[in-house]
């Protein structure tokens, strides 16, 4: 049993000074508690933020992060819950490897995570994945992360199958043949770089597709990272008509765009790629009328070694963890796009309806799940003092708002900011 | 007159390094007349020539450029392909260094690989064309061969033909031309016309004839036919009777335009053998325009050393 006391507590849609008790890492008790403990005094208490979307590495690329450094990423950067993707080494496509992910987990006992089945075996396209066997191990949802699958009937049936366990395909969408080993995105900055890029149409043509196969097929389906205004319309249109579709973007996309690709910094480079202002616009604008219903990271962390190389060679991919809420406060938020309760339901409660995941939300009952944050802080982006491996970051030296000081699961405070 | 380090490209160059560096070469350019070969701007001086793509002319020209300068040479060759074997370019860069090089003279098939290995060297790095991004020495040769036919690169029209697409030749020619005040147009079948040049200040052209209209110069790009998978037109033939500049083209031109291309020519698709042959045609003039302004930019960095 412990209490965190006096903290600004959003529960029930609403901010209220409350202390909160909990008790076997559930909620007991949010209110006038009085007595001995944790004082949160000054500090926002959110519920535990959730990351549908990252890359934790393990099994196979342990160099670039690891089950352990991943979940300590992630609690620093407020999330109490992620989903890990299956581009591994092997690939998650058994419940053997799901097994182990799992036990990792609670191993490392940080955060809960919840792995992400391929969609086929190995990521090959080829043929479909262990499904059920990885439900009964603990999989919330399939992706082929990193690619689509290219045989649309084969994703025809993935969609099915995976929906008679409940589970919804996560859905990277990319045609192959026309990104055609495009590194950025095509445009004026693509040009003036000399770097090959890829035109919208290589990812809205995958949304599109995905949208067709969920409204054909009754399914539904999730987008993920959206980087193009376009994409944002085929969604918006999409579930204007009542297609079961949900859909995630990451900070980097509502944040920057394709100019800083001229530098050549590597730490630019993304799959997809970051798009021009109006894309980042109509991201915005998605967010704010719900055709994007979450945001995610796609926390992707690199060794040094592989961004260190010419930028054709590099690796695509940001560390977002310990950036995501601080990023989507300043440039949301705080510019009065949309107002707390909403972002943090859209990093929260939405992946968790979208997975059905439990949590997302304060209240007696509830996991003990939640952050502590100073909304007030200024702090500059340093991927030296992260503690994910991936230092890879294009926001190194940014100014943001809104500094996790403290994240609780189950009751038991597994991040504290150390203080100097 | 050169504010920087290395010379990756034109596009961060103010105009005067450019009119600087164009001054030199001229200079340069008479004295290789005179038949100057032992000239004495790097004595001491050391250069590696470390090439990831084929080239004859390019090389030559920097490696000629050097030696005429009394450097010390060393060519590396490497295929494209051990760019993603092997040794990063970092290290490669660091083994350089720790050679003692004053320069590094690269080629590279992926945009942005000088800026990487500038940063990482004390070496100068001099960009002999970094994938589609910029190939500075070819740009300012090209316009050393304009301003000595016509004085001053103020005003001119340039027409560049061709597959804009891959060219950082063209890239490299718009960002300087347009500094130094000359009009630039370009014209390519619409599958080799990359986005956004007009925001860089090209006028891009729907038609041969538009692009050519009045030009003072007229340029052709080369066709590189190992990057012409996937469609991006039918035919050689094709290309050449649509796109290509012959005779009938060149009429639109002014009277007198200079041909010219970065070489080496597929005759008879980018340009006809007439062009190639004929009397404004400037093509054998760029190749020593070329060893000039190599020996301006590497005699133009140590100078600046003080």
């Amino acid at each position: 049993m412990a209490v965190f006391k006096n903290g600004t507590v959003l529960a029930g849609g609403k901010f209220v000074k409350a202390d909160i008790r909990t008790e076997h890492g559930k909620i007991a008790e949010i209110g006038n508690i009085g007595g001995d403990g944790i004082d949160l005094n000054g500090l926002t208490v959110l519920p535990g933020l959730i990351d549908m979307h990252v890359h934790l590495r393990e099994p196979g690329f342990e160099r670039k992060e690891d089950i352990e450094s991943g979940s300590r990423a992630a609690v620093r950067g407020g999330f109490t819950q992620v989903c890990c993707m299956p581009n591994t080494k092997p690939a998650v496509d058994n419940k053997v490897v799901v097994s182990y992910i799992k036990t990792r987990a609670r191993e490392v006992g940080l955060c809960k995570i919840h792995p992400v089945g391929a969609i086929t075996e190995g990521q090959e396209g080829k043929n479909l994945s262990a499904v059920g066997g990885m439900k009964s191990a603990g999989i919330v949802a399939l992706s082929e992360d990193g690619k689509s699958v290219v045989n649309t009937k084969l994703m025809a049936n993935a969609m099915l199958y995976a929906w008679d366990f409940g589970l919804k395909c996560l859905c990277h969408c990319e045609d192959a043949s026309l990104v055609d080993g495009g590194v950025v995105n095509e445009g004026c900055s693509s040009t003036l770089a000399g770097l090959k890029g890829s035109i919208r149409a290589a990812e809205d043509i995958i949304i599109a597709r995905e949208i067709c196969l969920s409204e054909s097929l009754g399914v539904p389906v999730h987008i993920c990272h959206v980087s193009t205004y376009s994409g944002v319309q085929l969604i918006r249109e999409a579930k204007a008509r009542g297609v079961q579709v949900t859909a995630e973007t990451c900070p980097h996309y509502f944040t920057l765009t394709d100019e800083i690709i001229r530098s050549f910094d590597a730490n630019t480079k993304v799959n997809p790629p970051l798009r021009e202002e109006r894309d980042r616009l109509a991201i915005i604008a998605g967010l704010k009328d719900g055709t994007i219903d979450c945001i995610v990271t796609d926390h992707a962390p690199h060794h040094e070694d592989d961004k260190r190389v010419e930028y054709d060679l590099a690796a695509f991919g940001i560390s977002g963890l310990e950036t995501s809420f601080a990023l989507s406060y300043t440039a949301l938020v705080k510019s009065g796009e949309l107002t707390l309760p909403e972002l943090v339901q859209k990093m929260s409660k939405a992946p968790a309806q979208i997975l059905g995941l439990d949590g997302g939300e304060l209240a007696v009952g509830a996991p003990a799940d939640f952050t502590a944050v100073d909304l007030d802080a200024q702090w500059t982006v340093d991927p030296a003092q992260f503690v994910s491996k991936g230092k890879n970051t294009p926001f190194a030296g940014r100014k943001v708002f809104g500094k996790i000081k403290l994240t609780v699961v189950d009751g038991d405070i597994k991040y504290e900011e150390k203080t100097l | 007159m050169l504010k920087h380090k290395d010379l990756t490209g034109l596009y961060g160059l103010a105009a005067e390094e450019i009119d600087g560096i164009l001054r030199e070469g001229a200079d340069m350019k008479r004295l290789l007349k005179e038949g100057g070969k032992s000239l004495p701007y790097l004595r001491d001086r050391s250069a590696t020539i470390l090439f990831y793509e084929n080239s004859t002319r390019t090389r030559s020209s920097f490696e000629l450029a050097a030696k005429y300068m009394g450097a010390k040479v060393v060519n590396i060759s490497s295929s494209s392909s051990s760019v993603q074997k092997g040794e990063t370019l970092v290290d490669t860069g660091k083994t350089l260094d720790a050679m003692k090089n004053d320069f590094i003279i690269m080629r590279h098939p992926m945009g942005g690989a000088p800026a990487l290995l500038g940063k990482t060297v004390k070496a100068h790095v001099v960009n002999a064309g970094d994938g589609m991004n910029e190939h500075p020495t070819q740009a300012l040769l090209d316009m050393l061969t304009m301003r000595e036919r016509f004085g001053s690169l103020e005003g001119l029209t340039v027409a560049i033909l061709g597959d804009i697409r891959h060219s950082r030749v063209a890239k490299s020619n718009l960002f300087g031309l347009k500094k130094m005040g000359a009009d630039v147009r370009l014209f390519a079948p619409r599958t080799l016309m990359p986005a956004g040049l007009d925001k860089m200040g090209a006028t891009v052209c729907s038609s041969r004839e538009e692009a050519v209209e009045g030009a003072d110069v007229v340029m052709g790009l080369r066709i590189q036919l190992e990057r012409q998978q996937g469609g991006n037109f039918p035919s050689l033939g094709e290309y050449a009777k649509f796109y290509g500049i012959n005779e009938e083209v060149m009429k639109y031109a002014k009277k007198g335009a200079l041909v010219m291309h970065p070489g080496p020519v597929n005759r008879g698709v980018e340009l006809t053998s007439g062009l190639i042959d004929g009397e404004t045609s400037r093509i054998e003039d760029q190749v020593l325009s070329g060893v000039a302004v190599r020996m301006a930019v590497l005699a133009l960095m140590v100078r600046e050393e003080g």
